[in-house]
């Protein structure tokens, strides 16, 4: 068997792959939620609890290794997914006149390529604008409640600041980089009718995605066991709708807040 | 003895002369069908029908007509063996069809099973991974040991009979959206892999019959149960777990 080795080596081990990223992922949205959800506090305490939140998140070298990991997991599972989807193609050149597939599988479980590649195309398009825009766009900044004194990435407030180039300046004096304001720029987005849109339809997308992807993925590292495969298909049921769906709660709720 | 009054049904099947000819459906009319013929007697008198007007019957597979040779394929109405559940299509029977009905009737369709002719296709692919490596090798020389004298959990018995029922008919292949023989194959797999007669070859086992398989052309699983669903001896998805535990483990443990 010596001829055949390597990362992809047979159709089994690309799907040990799609199913370990694809945990992995599953494991990153229940992250991503959780911070997510702290967008539900308003306010000027919830505004800066999110900022706050944003500096952790892009400052700590542990988030940081996982991040390159998440971003890692995101293109081995496309790049995966599509060679997969070639060789599915590929074993049936000629279909048939006539088929009726919703007799024996659900329709999640036949349509993973296209609902990962809306998933793929929400995720640049998020990536663009709010990643993106954090780290090399022109964001706006944190002062205090008052508006009179910039914040500093650990929350002081620096009086008679300014701001330039990302960084607060006394007298000339760089006193460190500035707090952005991914808050203002979240809440931006979220007044485009469009962008709700979109990011709704991407969660129905991702949530489809998970009603098969979640259980698929115990099946393919070969967990299939009668006494925990209805635990295992109710938790996937579960997670793949109650997930997506806080997640798309959170730009309905920002769009008419 | 005729228990019901017969049925009058159009068919739409598959033609096609050979492997390289362009096939398409033709359509029949069939009168007054007895809903006591199985599908096979259905089809022996659509072939009748046509001979009289001297035409060419439609060639399909047949042998034992009692589910268990695995000859008889035909995608029924969207399905392989039909819309019934745990048969093959020789135990089909016309019963499951309504008066008026259009039942259409193709060849099972993967890269891997190219057609011969109408609807018959080649299915040799899947006794080439059973020659990979669906075997165990037993001294039959005379003195060989009585297989009962091996202590075999009863569970495990009766795990692996269930996976040795299958009858390689394709109808996994034919029914999943990959044209994967995934449930073929982990059913091999599984009737050794559960038994102590099959330990000693299990690594070569597997990934020997997964490599054919993917060099016979058949595709990836996508675990969307279709099989499980149209397998005639319900086959279970248990099987491909198991032989995507065996893999892994042959995988990382041989050199
Ligand atoms: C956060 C996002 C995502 C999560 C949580 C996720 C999760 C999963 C899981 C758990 C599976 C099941 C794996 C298995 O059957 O073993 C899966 C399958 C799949 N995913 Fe994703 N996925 C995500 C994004 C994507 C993207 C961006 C693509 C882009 C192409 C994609 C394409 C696929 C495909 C094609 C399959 C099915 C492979 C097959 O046919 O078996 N997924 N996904």
């Amino acid at each position: 068997m010596s001829e055949s080795r390597g990362l992809l080596k047979s159709h089994i081990v690309k799907k040990y792959w799609m199913a370990f990223t694809g945990l992995f992922l599953i494991l990153f949205l229940t992250g991503h939620l959780a911070g997510n959800l702290q967008l539900f506090m308003t306010g000027y305490a919830g505004q800066l609890q999110f900022n706050e939140y944003a500096v952790f998140m892009t400052t700590n070298p542990a988030v940081k290794l996982l991040s390159y990991v998440t971003y890692l997991s995101i293109i081995f599972h496309a790049i995966d997914g599509i060679l997969i989807s070639i060789a599915n193609k590929k074993a049936r050149p000629v279909g048939y006149a006539y088929s009726k597939p919703e007799k024996n599988s659900i329709w999640s479980s036949r349509n993973m390529g296209v609902l990962g590649t809306i998933i793929l195309v929400y995720i640049v398009v998020h990536m663009q604008n709010f990643w993106y825009v954090y780290k090399f766009g022109s964001t706006p900044y944190m002062q205090n409640e008052d508006g009179t004194a910039p914040l500093l990435q650990d929350g002081s407030a620096v009086a008679d600041g300014i701001v330039e180039n990302g960084r607060v300046l006394v007298n000339g004096t760089d006193m460190g980089p500035v707090m952005k304001d991914l808050h203002s720029i979240v809440v931006d987005g979220f007044s485009e009718p469009i962008l709700v849109s979109f990011y709704v339809l991407a969660m129905i997308a991702l949530g489809f995605h998970l009603v098969h992807g979640f259980s698929s993925a115990f099946q393919s590292l070969g967990l299939n066991h009668p006494k925990y495969n209805p635990l295992i298909s109710k938790v996937g049921y579960a997670y793949a709708i109650v997930i997506p769906a806080l997640f798309a709660i959170i730009p309905i709720y920002m769009y008419f807040m | 003895m005729a228990t019901e009054k017969g049925i009058n049904i159009t068919l739409k099947v598959w033609r096609q002369k050979n492997g390289q000819a362009k096939g398409a459906l033709e359509t029949y009319e069939l009168k007054d069908v007895s809903p006591d013929n199985s599908f096979l007697e259905m089809m022996d008198i659509l072939n009748d029908q046509i001979i009289m007007k001297d035409g060419s019957p439609v060639a399909f597979d047949h042998d034992c007509r009692e589910g268990i040779c695995g000859s008889c394929s035909m995608y029924i109405n969207g399905e392989p063996h039909g819309p019934g559940r745990l048969v093959t299509t020789c135990q089909l029977h016309m019963r499951e069809f309504k008066d008026g009905e259009t039942i259409y009737v193709e060849p099972f369709r993967a890269k891997a099973f190219p057609i011969i002719k109408d609807l018959i296709v080649d299915r040799s692919a899947l006794d080439r991974i059973q020659h990979a490596g669906g075997y165990i090798s037993v001294n039959t020389s005379g003195n060989t040991q009585d297989a009962n004298a091996i202590p075999i959990e009863k569970e495990n018995a009766d795990k692996a009979f269930d996976a040795a029922t299958c009858i390689g008919c394709g109808a996994c292949v034919a029914a999943c959206k990959n044209a994967s023989a995934s449930l073929f194959m982990s059913a091999k797999i599984s009737q050794y892999a559960l038994l102590p007669q099959g330990q000693v070859e299990a690594k070569n086992r597997v990934l020997a019959m997964v490599k054919q398989a993917e060099e016979e052309g058949f595709g990836p699983c996508s675990n969307t149960g279709a099989c499980e669903v149209e397998c005639p001896k319900g086959i279970s998805l248990e099987n491909i777990a198991r032989m995507n535990r065996e893999y892994l483990s042959a995988s990382l443990l041989t050199k």
